[in-house]
Order: C-alpha cells, then sequence, then structure tokens
C-alpha cells in the first residue's frame, strides 16, 4: 500500500519537518507521495518533488486552502484517502488540527506522535508528557498519524536532476463554515525551535519581558533559537511559539541551556532529548539538575553576563 | 446557547507515573486522580460564558469509570448546571470518546461545545477534531480567546508560528489551549451545593455507540533515563566543558 505525506509549509517555504515526516514514511515503506495543500504553493510543490525517496506530489492549490483551515484541508485528504493505506503529517499545530478530523471523517483512530517505526502497522510513542514509552498497533485499513519531527534524521534531497512527478487535484472542498481573519506570527532572523542546533530557554526566574533580552544576546553569539517555560509565557515574558514542553513544542537541539528553569515535567517532556543539556540555576536542589550534563547554581542575573562577555 | 463541555479523569499532573513491571500498562493503583487540566480550562470558560450571559445552561459529559463521577461533581462546583455520565470500564480511545460525544451533542443540541486541547495521559489531541468530523461542525482548536458576537464564534488560536483567528459558524467545537483563562478553585459552599445538582448515567449501549478502540496497546516502557551529569564552579569552567568536552561550541 501507498503513503501520503501531507507537507507542511509556512510563508510560501517547504518547512524542514515534511523531510523528517518522509524519512518516517520511508520506514514504513511503499511507495510514497506528499501531498501539498494550499494558495500559490507552486514553488513548495516544487521542492517536495526533490525529496529523497518521494515517488509524486499532489497539489491541491486553491483560495478554499489558503492557511490550511481544517475544514476543507480534512475534507479534501478524506477524498484522497482510499487509495493510501498511511497517511501522515508533522505533529506541527497543522498536523494535529487536521489528521484526527480526518481520521473521524474515515472512520479510523489517529495514532499522535511516533517516535519510532516497530513495523507497518506498530509505532511507539511517548505518553503521560514522555514519563511512559507506548507501543501501540493499529488494526484500522487505514493508519493516520502524525511523527515527532526529531525522532527522525530527514531525508536528503535527491541526487538527480528531476524530481518525482508533480500532479495537480482538481477535488475543491467547499467551506463556509471557517473563515480565516488574521494571524500574528513572531519574526524573527533566529533558527526555527524545532531545527535549531542550540536553544537557550529562559523561565519564571528571568523576571520580565525585558530580561529575555539577556537571553537574546548570548542567542545571537550561538546562532541559537530562544525557548520559554510556561510559567514565562504564562507570565507575558514570551510569546506562546516559544513554549518548550508537553503541550508546547519539542526540542532536540546538539545543545539546549535551561535559565530560571525549575525542570517540571511537562516542560522536560519537550527537551530531555538535547544531546547536551545545561542549566542555570540559584537553587541548587531545582530538577532541571538531574537531567542536566553541566549545571551552573547561580544568580542567571550574574552568570549571563558572564557567559555573555565570554562567548 | 446551551454550551456542552467535555472532561476527562486523569492522573493528576504532579503526580510521577510508574510503569507496571509486567509492562502491560502504567500503575494507576492508589494514584491521585484528577480533571484534566485542559478540561478545567473548558469549564471555566463555559462558565465564563455563562456569567456574561452568553450561556444560558452549561452541560459537563464524561466518558468513563464511575470513580469519574468525581470530576463530574467538581465541575458541577466550579458552575455547570448538570452533568450527564456515560459509564464504562473500557480503555476509552479519543475515536471512541468522540462517538459518545457525537451522540450526546446530537441530543442536547449544544449551541457550543469546549473539550481540553489534550488528555495529559494519553497526550492524544484528537477527541475535539473528531467530534467536529463526526458532528459536521467546525474547529477551533487551541484556543486561547473566543467571543461569540452576531452568532458567529470568533477564535484566536496558539498555533507553532504565534497566533491566528478564525471566524466559525455556530455550533462549534472549541479546544482550549493553556493562554485560554485562569480556572477558579471551587468554593466548599458551592461543592455542597453540586451534590445536588442533576447527573445522569447513561450507557454506551443506550447511546447506540461502540467505544472497543481499534488501536492496541502492546507495551508500556520506561523512558531512557538521562544520567545526571555534573555541576560546574563557574561560567568560566562550564564554557570550557562546552568546547572541549562536549564540543557543542566552538
Ligand atoms: C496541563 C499542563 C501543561 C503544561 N505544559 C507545559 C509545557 O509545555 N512547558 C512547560 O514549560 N511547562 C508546562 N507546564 C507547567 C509546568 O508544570 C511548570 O509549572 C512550569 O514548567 C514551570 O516553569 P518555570 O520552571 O519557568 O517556573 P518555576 O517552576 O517557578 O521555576 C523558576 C525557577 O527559576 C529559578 N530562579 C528564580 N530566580 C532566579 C535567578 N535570579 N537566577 C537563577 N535562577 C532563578 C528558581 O530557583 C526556579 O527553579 C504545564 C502544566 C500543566 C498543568
Ligand atoms: N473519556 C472522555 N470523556 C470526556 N471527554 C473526553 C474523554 N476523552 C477525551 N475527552 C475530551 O477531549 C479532550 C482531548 O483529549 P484527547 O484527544 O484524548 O487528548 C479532553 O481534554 C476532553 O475534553
Amino acid at each position: 500500500m501507498s503513503i501520503l505525506v501531507l507537507a507542511e509549509h509556512h510563508n510560501g517555504v517547504l518547512a524542514d519537518a515534511t523531510a523528517h515526516v518522509v524519512a518516517a514514511a520511508r520506514q514504513i515503506g511503499g511507495e510514497l507521495h506528499v501531498l501539498v495543500v494550499g494558495e500559490g504553493v507552486a514553488a513548495i510543490a516544487e521542492a517536495a518533488s526533490k525529496l529523497d525517496g518521494v515517488g509524486r506530489v499532489l497539489v491541491a492549490d486553491h483560495a478554499n486552502y489558503a492557511h490550511l483551515l481544517a475544514e476543507p484541508t480534512a475534507a479534501l485528504m478524506a477524498q484522497l484517502a482510499d487509495d493510501y493505506g498511511h497517511v501522515l503529517a508533522a505533529a506541527s499545530t497543522t498536523g494535529k488540527n487536521v489528521l484526527p478530523r480526518l481520521a473521524a471523517l474515515k472512520g479510523v483512530g489517529q495514532i499522535s506522535e511516533i517516535i519510532a517505526v516497530q513495523g507497518v502497522d506498530t509505532f511507539k510513542r511517548p505518553i503521560y508528557a514522555g514519563n511512559a514509552i507506548a507501543t501501540v498497533q493499529s488494526e484500522d485499513t487505514l493508519k493516520v498519524i502524525t511523527v515527532r519531527a526529531t525522532a527522525f534524521d530527514a531525508v536528503a534531497a535527491t541526487q538527480s536532476d528531476d524530481g518525482a512527478a508533480i500532479e495537480a487535484i482538481d477535488f475543491v472542498a467547499d467551506n463556509d463554515q471557517s473563515t480565516f481573519i488574521e494571524e500574528q506570527l513572531a519574526e524573527s532572523d533566529r533558527p526555527e525551535l524545532g531545527s535549531a542546533k542550540v536553544v537557550i530557554s529562559g523561565g519564571r526566574g528571568m523576571g520580565s519581558r525585558e530580561n529575555f533580552q539577556l537571553l537574546e544576546r548570548i542567542a545571537d553569539k550561538l546562532g541559537a533559537a530562544i525557548g520559554a517555560s510556561r510559567a514565562a509565557v504564562d507570565a507575558g515574558f514570551a510569546p506562546n511559539d516559544m513554549q518548550v514542553g508537553q503541550t508546547g513544542k519539542i526540542v532536540a537541539p546538539e545543545l539546549y541551556i535551561a535559565v530560571g528553569i525549575s525542570g517540571a515535567i511537562q516542560h522536560l517532556a519537550g527537551m530531555k532529548d538535547a544531546k547536551v543539556i545545561v542549566a542555570i540555576n540559584k537553587d541548587e536542589d531545582a530538577p532541571i539538575f538531574q537531567v542536566a550534563d553541566y549545571g551552573l547554581v547561580a544568580d542567571l542575573f550574574e552568570a549571563l553576563p558572564a557567559l555573555e562577555r565570554q562567548l | 446557547m446551551k454550551v456542552l463541555v467535555a472532561i476527562k479523569r486523569v492522573i493528576d499532573y504532579n503526580v510521577k507515573i510508574r510503569v507496571k513491571s509486567d509492562h502491560s500498562d502504567v500503575d494507576l493503583t492508589n494514584v491521585k486522580m484528577a480533571m484534566n487540566p485542559f478540561c478545567e480550562i473548558a469549564v471555566e470558560e463555559a462558565v465564563r460564558l455563562k456569567e456574561k450571559g452568553v450561556a444560558t445552561e452549561v452541560v459537563v459529559v464524561t466518558i468513563g469509570p464511575k470513580a469519574a463521577q468525581e470530576q463530574l461533581r467538581t465541575a458541577l462546583a466550579l458552575g455547570a448546571d448538570r452533568a450527564i455520565h456515560v459509564e464504562t470500564d473500557l480503555r476509552v480511545e479519543s475515536l471512541g470518546a468522540a462517538r459518545a460525544l457525537a451522540k450526546i451533542v446530537e441530543e442536547q443540541q449544544p449551541g457550543l461545545v469546549i473539550l481540553g486541547k489534550q488528555a495529559i495521559d494519553t497526550d492524544n489531541n484528537q477527541t475535539g477534531q473528531m467530534l467536529a468530523a463526526l458532528t459536521g461542525l467546525p474547529q477551533g482548536t487551541f484556543a486561547s480567546e473566543v467571543a461569540v458576537e452576531d452568532g458567529r464564534l470568533r477564535v484566536t488560536r496558539e498555533i507553532d508560528g504565534g497566533l491566528e483567528t478564525l471566524e466559525l459558524t455556530l455550533p462549534a467545537i472549541v479546544t482550549t489551549d493553556l493562554r485560554l483563562n485562569e480556572p477558579r478553585y471551587a468554593k466548599l459552599p458551592d461543592i455542597m451545593k453540586a451534590k445536588k445538582k442533576p447527573l445522569e448515567v447513561r450507557t454506551p449501549a443506550d447511546l447506540g455507540v461502540e467505544l472497543a478502540s481499534r488501536i492496541k496497546l502492546l507495551k508500556v516502557e520506561p523512558p531512557a533515563e538521562r544520567q545526571a551529569g555534573i555541576k560546574v564552579g563557574s561560567v568560566d569552567e562550564l564554557i570550557d566543558k562546552l568546547k572541549n568536552e562536549a564540543k557543542v561550541i566552538s
């Protein structure tokens, strides 16, 4: 059976996450198609056609698909799904929004955020904020799955010049239920949290939004992305898109620096797969030190300027 | 407008879970249970809509074991008007829950349904989206702000890139994110009053739904443990370690 992967894209660019989902699909095995949904997405389809292992790219390009609203996107995918044994998407806010809706339209379950492929129908996924790993088996004929991008190494671009065939999908799903009004997107020249090599995150200990500038100056030097704990987001120190954790973003950088973060399990769920973890906290008993490779017991208002100076 | 709120009984978010030694599941014996935190936010939002005069009645529903009535009573103490318990001892996955909820929606005809974005036990993040599909209703997931205006719903959603605002026709399905509100605590007199509020018990059979999941749980294991590392004495030492030992900065 074939596999359909929903492409993740932002601002007219194919997102890195797609290459990670394609990698998971290749582990399942079989003919692999990528579906690009949106408005004005020709360049994204072109980029998707160059991913290693992709057999065909399907493109649904229409004003009704702008912003990938759940209602038309799931209706479109339900039209296509009968030709496939698996439908995969990144466990992004787009994938999480659309795929369960698709699954229910097809009367099947959904498997969320897999971290390993054990066979065509068997997968591993974290539960209880990553404090347990479940192995689950789907008895549904259609398997609808979201994939934790950081758990699979991205496929590269193909070596051949011409990529996979690109085919337009004519089906247009009507939508009189939901209307896009506006978006406020974080603008930043920094790397994306999900794929950054270095992440420096601040917690409640940062004390204010202004103090996050202490992290920014270090991020500039390290080429790092900036993250935050829930407490920092709730307090308004940082926007919601920076939240790392069980119910925020999952990161797996080479280096994660947690500053003024206590290390609640919900936060650890989002970052404990980092290769090296550094914690800076003035409380030597803070739980974050139990997962940190290098812990520095210090006042962050002294440690951060010193770090900045010496990098 | 009637507002329906779906709540789930889960392990308390502060409890550190243990995996059973036979790896069949996590061990929930004698573990503190509570209302899923995202469901508390859902109840709070519904109660606020009632306080604003937008909602006329708040109905809470759960699908689960007898003990889940504790969480329904909590919701009643927080301001819900009545409760529906769909009683089952099966392990209910999101699709099963959504199927039962779809039947309740058909019966109760709410103008708005609010769910949590994610149950913190399975971490599924599916039920609201599935309910929306099964009822043919629009969905506003991961909401950080909702407002009813001119018979439509404005929902601001927390997305990976920032925030997105949608307008949905009503009835609609909403799932809550952390920033939607800060739930209140139940006061003692309200807890007493809640004991007298109506709680109706239903069965999957009388709703005509099949709850059994086709996703089998084969095994549950503890995650790989991270070894605690060392404490460094100064910023100098930290930079030295990162450069020369871990080799993660140059
Ligand atoms: C349903 C649910 C979902 C959640 N999801 C998430 C999630 O996705 N991500 C997440 O992060 N959390 C999440 N949480 C919240 C989590 O439980 C914790 O409350 C949160 O992570 C705490 O954030 P914090 O460590 O910044 O704050 P605190 O726990 O308050 O820790 C602050 C730390 O800063 C230190 N500190 C203070 N001042 C200084 C200083 N001057 N110098 C050095 N150190 C200092 C203190 O010693 C302390 O350890 C969730 C909770 C729930 C209930
Ligand atoms: N058994 C259940 N009974 C009632 N509501 C549920 C149940 N399971 C899930 N829900 C609702 O769906 C939300 C998301 O759950 P899930 O999709 O399982 O992560 C929860 O926060 C609840 O609002």
